[in-house]
């Protein structure tokens, strides 16, 4: 069995898994937010009302972490309503990890589920929120459900899966300067499209993996979402021990592919020449190289989400900035309390503000269309973020392309579409 | 059950159209249903009030896990999605929270069926009947679990 198939058959207690195999595994953690938690509240309240369950206790509320970051700072009084029957949740049910906005360690969901080290490799990791896969970098089956499913789990500590066939991509060399994890997932969706993975486990090996760092790695399986995936998923090396070592997590059970590994397919990307690249509107598999599209008048760059915010990614943003003056609006968002404030204390904040950048709170925000920094009618946009769907931003006529860091800092530098290295 | 047709002749419809995303702080239902389609058919709303079916191309409800947009769908009247295929959250989504009926259907039936057609679908032979034009066709039918589950009504409802 490959590691998706043997965190599954553990799961279930089973021996042995197929692909298409149906069971009801175990899940050992669960994620929600305020988007899927007040959603949880509602399916609850309703059961509750139509007596289908009662719900007295959660199946165990230690299980349960709790994050705030679809709609904080509140936007309106709907949104800090829901903030509100979020933390009468929590403490009616126990549930201890709940990460307040304002209030210690905040930050998007995806973030926090690696920065807290609150999933190990080797679980079973659900998430209201469909870039859950994310964690997946870390060698946990990670998987993104609704809130109905979310909540079943929330009462029952478990639910059904089909077992996945699994796409194998085999990441070969280095990646060159000026190109990051962003681009190799955006030029495999290119490459599969948004539904070439729909419904599969897409795992990542091979020397070009053993080479990234955890942060890089969480950018591929983070968008493997777009691909249309279950899961994203890298069996865990020392990288990742050491990773959440230094967050004080030692004890698991990890899990990797056996010698007879089957997969359904193989991929292999030879990195060593690889550009970067953009994804134009209006969809994540609408890819080509930053060469082909620069001189496209941008009016902002946006560089947050747990896709493209994480510290490296603001790293790489400011190695662009430095001494440099934007030209465009641009916003930059750290994905974490503690991202902001590693970056404040290296001196990134600095340089960021220095270059004429806004920065904002750890908040899904624009990413979204929520809020902060939504987009106009006919506003086009360079983004570190995950989709560009119509209205994705904001208005249905804005255009987002979708980059990494490097071309996000490269483009707000020059106003255009701009490839780092010619800068 | 019984309906006519919305035919959207398109692949990959995301819940960002279906439902967008400034409205996913908004939770009841009849709300959602204000805002479904908002992000690429304005005339939804005048639509569906004719109708309760979805024909659409592959990937339908991709994006987002946003159980927002098969509630949208639902609360506004869609009884049924047909589609070439869905996007697995929003499959098991509008399944586990019985909200709609997401229903696989090949190329020859997509293209036969067009808007405002009259449709009668079968879900226990996986016939569907075109009564405007007199055709029938076959769905592909629900992998076991997921026919036991809409038949109880939801996951919740269903006991393994």
């Amino acid at each position: 069995m490959n590691i998706t198939e043997k965190i599954l058959a553990r799961a279930s207690g089973k021996d042995m898994l197929e692909p298409g195999d149906v069971i009801f595994a175990n899940v050992d953690k669960i994620m929600l937010h305020d988007v899927s938690g007040p959603g949880v509240i509602k399916t609850f309240e309703k059961l509750e009302k139509d007596g289908v369950v009662k719900v007295d206790k959660l199946f165990d509320p230690s299980m349960v972490w709790v994050a705030e970051d679809h709609f904080v700072p509140s936007v309106d009084k709907i949104s800090a309503e829901n903030i509100v029957q979020l933390s009468k949740f929590t403490k009616k049910f126990g549930i201890t990890k709940h990460f307040k906005y304002g209030l210690g360690q905040y930050g998007i969901c995806h973030t926090l589920s690696h920065e807290e080290g609150l999933v190990s490799p080797g679980e079973l990791y659900i998430g209201g929120d469909s870039h859950t896969n994310t964690t997946g970098a870390l060698g946990a089956f990670a998987c993104g459900l609704g809130h109905t499913d979310v909540a079943y789990v929330l009462l029952n500590g478990n639910l059904w899966f089909k077992v996945p066939e699994t796409l194998y991509f085999k990441i070969n060399g280095k990646l060159p300067e000026h190109v990051m994890a962003k681009d190799l997932i955006l030029k495999i969706i290119g490459d599969i499209t948004t539904e070439g993975g729909a419904g599969y486990a897409m795992q990542f090996g091979g020397n070009g993996i053993s080479d990234m760092s955890v942060e890089s790695r969480l950018t591929l399986t983070n968008m493997t979402t777009e691909a249309g995936a279950k899961n994203g998923i890298i069996e865990p090396d020392q990288k990742v021990f050491d990773y959440l070592s230094e967050r004080g997590v030692t004890e698991y059970d990890a899990v990797y592919d056996d010698d007879d590994a089957q997969y359904k397919k193989t991929y292999e990307y030879d990195v060593t020449e690889l550009e970067p690249l953009v994804a134009k509107p209006f969809s994540p598999q609408n890819v080509s190289v930053v060469q082909e599209t620069t001189g496209i008048e941008l009016d902002k760059s946006y560089i947050g989400s747990c896709t493209g915010a994480k510290y490296e990614d603001l790293e790489a943003v400011a190695k662009i900035l430095k001494g440099k003056k934007v030209k465009i609006r641009t916003e930059i968002l750290p994905a974490a309390i503690s991202i902001y404030k590693k970056a404040t204390e290296n001196g990134l904040i600095q340089i960021f503000i220095d270059a004429g950048a806004v920065v904002g709170p750890p908040t899904c925000g624009a990413c979204c269309g929520a809020h902060m920094g939504v987009l106009a009618k006919d506003e086009v946009c360079v983004s570190t973020t995950n989709r560009n769907f119509p209205g994705r931003m904001g208005h249905v006529e804005s255009k987002t392309y979708l980059t990494s860091p490097l071309v996000a800092a490269a483009s707000a530098v020059t106003g255009k579409l701009t490839d780092p290295r010619d800068l | 059950m019984k309906g006519k047709v919305i035919k959207y002749e398109q692949d990959n419809i995301d819940t960002d159209v279906i439902l967008p995303g400034p409205y996913l702080k908004l939770h009841e239902h009849a709300e959602l249903a204000e805002h479904a389609m908002e992000g690429m058919d304005p005339d939804f709303h005048s639509k569906v009030k004719e109708a309760n079916i979805i024909v659409t191309g592959k990937n339908f409800g991709c994006g987002s896990s946003r159980e927002h947009a098969p509630i949208a769908l639902s609360a506004s009247g869609i009884e049924a999605v047909l589609a070439l295929s869905f996007a697995r959250i929003f499959y098991r989504n509008s399944v586990d929270g019985a909200y709609l009926l997401p229903i696989e259907i090949d190329e020859k039936t997509y293209s036969a069926i067009s808007e405002k057609d009259e449709l009668e679908i079968d879900t226990n032979t996986n016939v569907i009947k075109n009564i405007t034009k007199n055709q029938t066709y076959s769905m592909k039918p629900f992998p076991d679990l997921i026919g036991k589950i809409i038949e109880a009504g939801g996951l919740f409802k269903y006991k393994p």
